[in-house]
Order: structure tokens, then C-alpha cells, then sequence
């Protein structure tokens, strides 16, 4: 799987890896069908004769429950691989675990704590592997989800200013987000983040090289008058190859009212959750949290996401 | 080993000074422009071919008008196979080789990095799925800069510099 982009008409039997596989032609068809899902939902049976894997490495609540609603609400059956409780206990290869659930399913949605997992996987496997994160590399779904909230919030992607606090450097959801911003045109990106967690050179490497206005900042207060967006992540304590690293940067930035006050009136918070000290829960109250809308907003998307990677009756 | 020279703080001398340094060889291969240092990496990449009785020359430090200061090797009756130039390529990015028969250079060859390594390094994340699975999953890296030379994992994105390409084959 190359970071080259492929044609709006190669969704159905696609793997999802990296959100920069996608063209925004691609992106805005998803966010399309996605929109037709939002709201009371409906029986569906257009994945009836369809049979859903999810194996999740690691732990998740939201990638993985609106994966599992998403194909339930299109009426596939979904089994679930729990490693806990399987021969990954026994220390079975993730390529001998990659070959029988693809010998059960028509697609596998998988989390892996390592970095490339799912592009193994999809190299291995028959059926479609949508990357539900791969250590601290890529969640593609998650951007997509994100950008997606972004649309239906405010109406458009392209021509806003969004600011990215937090974990840039181990948060795969915030490289992922600024990828998916690639594929767009914002206004400005400020990449906001304590030294030590700025984003990995690859990163902004990439990001240099696919032509994305962005600059590397300390302090949110700096840029948050001028922000549409605020996409916070929490710090990823278990992605820290040293705790003793992690001690030194905990709760070294957080979001208050106070600095959510300067802000725009318009101005929208996103967090992928689950959230820590970072995101105080008195934000939760202010007109601009928008992260629970955001997490239901999954179900909607990744519905879109099985029909359009699996397909089915339409 | 056969002839070692090398000389101390050179001043800049001419090309035709450098190649009286050492005599010529009958037959076998004469590896230039490689990088200062790493005359000795190159004999390791070789397999060490004076344990095998060959005779050896090192020219180390000398000036270069292309890269500054170069080693050169000289290998006689060993003529390098593609395989190895291939390698050679990854810990000397810029060297040329001349094939010798009969004191004739009958080939030259550029040192060319492959566009792609299969096995060949190793991934230095420690998270990354061709660390953790490295019986099912094989390392591969795809070449991301020639000079200075970088390779990128397929798997991680994780880019190895030239020193740390050098580490691992020397």
C-alpha cells in the first residue's frame, strides 16, 4: 500500500491503512452516505449475508462498539477475536491470526499495538482490514470521523483555522487528523504541543511535502483567538518507551474555561477520548464541546465506511 | 593483510599523487570514492577477504575533489559480484568500482542503493510489526534519500540515516 492516493470509484474491497490512501473525492463520497445514517436509525439488511471480524489488540471502547453497532445497524453479524481469551494467549503469530480470521470473515477491523499490524494484515489477508490504530502510527477511521464532525459542524473543512493540543507525537489520532487536513485546505494548522511532544520528524516531513500550511507552537493561548477547531488529545502514557518521560510532561497542559473564553464564539472542541487531565469536565457544559457528538458520530460514519469497503445490497 | 598506508593530516594532492600511493594490481578490484572511515566497513561488507589470503590495500584520508577526503580499497584477485556492489552501495553510496584483468580495467561499475531491501535491515522502532513479528513479517525498506543515503520501513515509516545503515552492515 503506497501514500499515493487512489480514484474515487476504489472503495468497494479496499483496505483502510492510512487516511492518506484517500483523495478527498473519496472523503467527501464517505461523509455523503455517512450523512444519510445520521439520526434514528432504521432497519437495514444491506449487510445481511455479511460477516464482520473485529480484533482489537489493545484496548478501545468507542473504535470498537460503533464498528460493532455500524454493522449491526446494516444487519451483518459481527464476531469479535478477544486476544485475552484466544491462541494470541498462546503466542499465535498476528500473520497465523490474520489467516483465520479471514478465512471467517468478510472483513476484519483490527487495533494492534504495533506500528504497520494492519498493513501486514491487509498483505495477508483476502477480505478488506480497516486499521482501527496501529500503535502510534495511523487511525484512519478516527480522522475520518473527526473531519467528518468538522463538516457537519461547520458546514465545510477547507478555509478554517484549527488548532492541534496535545500529544503530537505518539497520538496516532492527531497525526491522523493533521494527514486527513492534508487533503483539504485550511485556512491555518497550529500544531500545539509541550517540546517533547511535538510531532516525530516523518511527520512533519509529510506534512511539508504534501503542501499543508502549518506552524509548531507551545502555547495554545498563543492561537486559540484565532481557532474554528480545537482538536485536543490526552497524553498516551502507554506509548512512552520511558515513564520516567511521561512523569516529566503529565498535566504539563490542559484546557480551561478561562483560555476557552478567548476563543471564538463558533469555536468547536474535538477529542478522539477517552480524555485525561487535559480536558477538565466543566468543559463539557461550554457551547464549544463538541467531542461527545463527535463519538456518536462513529456509528454514522463507519456504517457508510462497511457499506461502501464491503458493500451489499443498496 | 597485504599494504596498509595511510598518511597523517595530508595536505591536498593531486590525483595521479594518490595513486602512487599504492602500485597497481594485476587483477581483481579497486573500490574508490568511498567515504573517509570507511575503508574498513567495506573489507567486513566483503567478508573479510585477507582472512582468506588475498592482499589488501587501504588508502584512507586522502583528498577528493568530488567528496573532500576518500578511502580506496584495493582487493586483488577478487573480482566484486553485483550482489555485493548492490551492499557496497548501502555503506558507500558513491563509490565506483573498476574491475582489473591483466593490469586493464575491464569494468566500471557505480555503486547504485537498491530502490528496495528485503531482510537486509533491520527497523529500529521497537513497536514496529517487523520488530515484534519478525518471523512472519521480514523487514522491508524503500530507499528515501540518496544523498545523504536514508531508507524508510514500509511498516512503521521509521527512516534509518546513513550512520545508522553503516551500523548495522559494518
Amino acid at each position: 500500500m503506497g501514500a499515493d492516493a487512489v480514484s474515487v470509484d476504489g472503495w468497494k474491497g479496499r483496505d483502510v491503512i492510512s487516511i492518506l490512501d484517500f483523495t478527498r473525492q473519496d472523503l467527501e463520497s464517505l461523509f455523503d452516505q455517512a450523512d444519510q445514517f445520521v439520526g434514528p436509525p432504521r432497519p437495514r439488511k444491506d449487510l445481511a449475508d455479511r460477516i464482520v471480524a473485529t480484533a482489537f489488540f489493545e484496548p478501545s471502547t468507542r473504535t470498537r462498539l460503533s464498528f460493532t453497532t455500524a454493522a449491526l445497524r446494516l444487519g451483518a453479524k459481527v464476531i469479535d477475536l478477544s486476544p485475552d481469551v484466544s491462541s494470541v494467549l498462546k503466542g499465535e503469530s498476528l500473520a497465523d491470526t490474520t489467516r483465520m480470521l479471514e478465512g471467517y470473515s468478510d472483513l476484519i477491523v483490527m487495533r494492534h499495538p504495533s506500528e504497520g499490524a494492519a498493513l501486514l494484515a491487509a498483505e495477508l489477508s483476502s477480505v478488506p482490514v480497516i486499521n482501527g490504530g496501529d500503535g502510534s502510527q495511523h487511525h484512519p477511521t478516527q480522522a475520518m470521523l473527526d473531519l467528518f464532525t468538522v463538516r457537519r459542524l461547520k458546514g465545510r473543512i477547507s478555509g478554517l483555522t484549527y488548532a492541534v493540543l496535545g500529544d503530537n507525537r505518539y497520538a496516532r489520532s492527531a497525526t491522523s487528523f493533521l494527514y486527513g487536513l492534508t487533503k483539504f485546505k485550511p485556512k491555518m494548522v497550529y500544531v500545539v504541543s509541550p517540546e517533547t511532544l511535538r510531532p516525530r520528524d516523518e511527520i512533519t516531513k509529510k506534512l511539508r511535502g504534501l503542501g499543508m500550511r502549518f506552524e509548531v507552537r507551545s502555547d495554545i493561548e498563543q492561537v486559540i483567538g484565532r481557532a474554528d477547531v480545537l482538536y485536543l488529545t490526552r497524553i498516551q502514557k502507554e506509548r512512552f518507551p520511558d515513564p520516567n518521560e511521561y512523569e516529566k510532561v503529565k498535566g504539563s497542559y490542559k484546557l480551561t474555561k478561562d483560555v476557552l473564553s478567548r476563543g471564538k464564539g463558533s469555536l468547536i472542541v474535538l477529542h478522539p477520548l477517552p480524555r485525561s487531565t487535559e480536558l477538565p469536565y466543566d468543559i463539557d457544559s461550554t457551547r464549544a464541546a463538541a467531542y461527545v457528538e463527535q463519538a456518536h458520530l462513529g456509528v454514522p460514519l463507519r456504517m457508510a465506511l462497511l457499506l461502501k469497503t464491503v458493500g451489499g445490497r443498496q | 593483510m597485504g599494504i596498509v598506508v595511510t598518511r597523517k593530516a595530508p595536505p591536498p594532492e593531486s590525483d595521479n599523487q594518490t595513486q602512487m600511493l599504492v602500485r597497481k594490481i594485476p587483477d581483481g578490484s579497486v573500490i574508490d570514492h568511498v567515504a573517509a572511515g570507511k575503508a574498513l566497513s567495506v573489507l567486513r561488507l566483503l567478508g573479510n577477504p585477507q582472512e582468506k589470503g588475498l592482499v589488501i590495500a587501504l588508502v584512507m584520508n586522502v583528498s577528493s575533489s568530488k567528496m573532500g577526503r576518500k578511502d580506496i580499497v584495493k582487493v586483488e584477485g577478487m573480482e566484486i559480484s553485483p550482489e555485493q556492489i548492490q551492499r557496497l552501495a548501502l555503506i558507500a553510496p558513491r563509490a565506483s568500482v573498476n574491475i582489473v584483468r591483466a593490469y586493464k580495467v575491464v569494468a566500471k561499475k557505480n555503486a547504485v542503493p537498491p530502490r528496495t531491501l528485503h531482510g537486509i535491515l533491520s527497523c529500529t522502532a521497537p513497536t514496529c510489526v517487523s520488530v515484534r513479528e519478525k518471523d512472519s513479517a521480514p523487514s522491508i525498506f524503500f530507499i528515501s534519500g540518496r544523498s545523504p543515503l536514508r531508507y524508510r520501513c514500509k511498516y512503521c515509516g521509521r527512516e534509518l540515516s546513513e550512520k545508522e545503515i553503516s551500523q548495522q552492515l559494518g
